[in-house]
């Protein structure tokens, strides 16, 4: 259902007014990529910001004039009578801070040493891509969003606003998210940070200089990451036992189809994505805690919140489960906010949250829907 | 929304003081909290196990919690709730004693309401050879998910078995109170219970 936003360009925002991280560091300036599908509403109410999670970018649906087969990451849920209607909602993405898709990250240029950040670009929080998303708003005149849209890490950015700026987001969509990292994620993405660390083209992070990248590195990362976001079901349907050819041969070259699969997976990523910027992404998901102010307390976090929420999790994602998604529920409960929550039966884990389903689709629908009503009315 | 279940409905709001907090559990489309939305102007959550109605509640713009009530109300706080309402959905429950202590641990008082397996209808019914399937009791025996049906007489005994207080009690007949031989001419009943001492 729904058409493509069709052709799309880039925008970008600069920003020199410094920006002070969470970890103290600080960046005198910085660039943000943007686009935006739909057209805003005279009183500026119908803004939606999409958050991206670890590999994403600004480019969330439509096309480039000079790329037709360059479609947004996000082409299925956003576009004219799509679950996120781009014929009712003006819908923003981004290319979060510190990324590898044209905002300001480790592999930009700095302006005072005429060479890249690399090592030097401060590591990055949830709080901080928060903080510099409400300039990009302010930018764009927009006191305060319809709603804060994400999915994984891109569903912590909207929690993050509802306590950042609990009057400037009516509704946030947390999808396939968590409140906090489990010990076991975190470990997931320590092993997928050595990867890349103990690379020998890794330099310390300004590989750049040497003209290497830690490809390595970054390939074994991806591939670590992406089992995690598939589920044993949907590799099993995909790719079982098969092999490549027609018979064991005993040796350690590629023999069955998930290798095969897996290493094509790495090499595409490590092709196009900065290692640095993966650093980055799985630092800002470890850090992210709303309850580390609160005594660990997620109920006295969320006090604070004055946002609707609607809360999606998938059955079979095991990286973010329907266990961290009612982690998420709780709190909101305790404070009395208005919150939905659906788990959507769904064999493709916490990739789910990409991929065309009816039921996630018309759940999504039906709240905006209602937001929609809202902001009009 | 049919004139018997409006009844149902207002039996329940009657007892439900304005701006009450209310948790409905098996809430179907959110009929009912809508419904007590714009007459009590109640807050409230639906629970619902059923994908089509989560989609229903969220369009009817009712909070709902997609979930098994056989697996409890983990979720929900002790005392949270001012009412914890189960509409309908007490006989088809499977472990319909612990879901009846869940919600007097996260509400204060419990109302439910089902149908009277001890209606003269269904009595007939069986006396005939047949199991009922009427309004009230839509399904045939094989596919119906109403696996605890009881009568007035049995609802009650098991709150005495299990220290529930009814406080009050509502039957109905077509939307028409009965209050002569309930336990025969009643087919729906209303209780609100609290935990008994």
């Amino acid at each position: 259902m729904g058409t493509s936003v069709g052709i799309v360009s880039a925008q970008r925002a600069s920003f020199d007014t410094p920006l002070v991280f969470r970890s103290g560091a600080v960046l005198s300036g910085y660039q943000l990529l943007y686009e935006t599908y739909g057209a805003l509403n005279a009183d500026k109410s119908n803004a939606i910001l999409i958050c991206h999670a670890l590999s994403g970018h600004h480019h969330v649906a439509g096309f480039y004039a000079d790329e037709p087969k360059n479609i947004g990451w996000w082409d299925n849920m956003v576009g004219p009578g799509k679950p996120i209607d781009t014929d009712k909602f003006f819908v923003i993405g981004l290319n979060n801070l510190g990324g590898c898709h044209g905002s300001t990250g480790p592999s930009s240029i700095n302006p005072e040493t005429g060479k890249p950040y690399g090592a030097s670009f401060p590591v990055i929080t949830v709080e901080d891509w928060v903080e510099s998303q409400a300039r990009l708003a302010d930018r764009l005149g927009i006191g305060c969003f319809a709603a804060v849209v994400g999915g994984s890490l891109g569903g912590m950015q909207a929690l993050q606003w509802s306590l950042a700026y609990p009057d400037r987001v009516r509704h946030v969509l947390s999808i396939a998210s968590a409140p906090r990292l489990t010990a076991q994620n975190i470990a997931f993405n320590d092993v997928a940070r050595n990867a890349i660390l103990t690379d020998p083209d890794f330099h310390g992070g300004d590989y750049y200089q040497h003209g290497v990248v830690p490809t390595r590195g970054l390939r074994l990362a991806r591939m670590l990451g992406h089992i995690t976001y598939l589920s044993d079901d949907a590799m099993a349907d995909k790719f079982g036992r098969e092999l490549r050819t027609e018979q064991y041969n005993y040796g350690y070259e590629v023999e069955f189809q998930i290798e095969s699969y897996l290493r094509y997976q790495g090499d595409k990523f490590a092709a196009y994505f900065d290692a640095n910027t993966y650093l980055l992404m799985t630092k800002a998901l470890d850090y992210f805690d709303p309850a580390q102010d609160c005594g660990g307390d997620l109920n006295r976090a969320f006090a604070r919140a004055k946002a609707g929420f609607l809360v999606i999790s998938f059955t079979t994602d095991w990286r973010f489960s329907p266990q961290r998604s009612r982690e998420i529920i709780r709190p909101l409960l305790h404070n009395k906010r208005p919150v939905s929550y659906a788990e959507i039966t769904s064999t493709h884990g916490h990739d789910s949250f990409l991929m065309e389903h009816p039921h996630y689709f018309d759940v999504v629908r039906a709240y905006l829907d209602r937001v929609s009503c809202e902001v009009s009315a | 929304m049919s004139a018997t279940d409006r009844a149902d409905f207002a039996a329940i709001a009657a007892w439900i003081p304005r701006g009450a907090s209310v948790l409905d559990l098996g809430c179907g489309d959110g009929s009912l909290l809508r419904y007590l939305k714009e007459a009590r102007a109640v807050r409230g959550y639906g629970v619902e196990i059923s994908d089509l109605d989560i989609v229903s509640c969220i369009a009817n713009g009712v909070n709902v919690i997609q979930n098994d009530l056989d697996a409890g109300l983990s979720d929900f706080e002790n005392g949270a709730f001012d009412f914890v309402i189960l509409s309908q959905t007490l006989q088809a429950t499977r472990h319909t004693e612990p879901l009846i202590q869940e919600m007097l641990r996260v509400g204060r008082e419990g109302i439910v309401s089902f149908p009277n397996f001890g209606y003269w209808r269904s009595r007939l019914d069986v006396l005939l050879g047949n199991m009922p399937v009427s309004r009230e009791l839509p399904y045939q025996w094989y596919d119906t998910p109403n696996v605890h049906l009881c009568t007035l007489n049995d609802f009650e005994n098991f709150c005495r078995t299990y220290c529930v207080s009814v406080t009050a009690r509502r039957v109905m007949t077509g939307g028409r109170e009965v209050g002569w031989l309930p336990n025969l001419l009643g087919s729906t009943a209303v209780y609100r219970f609290q935990r008994g001492v």
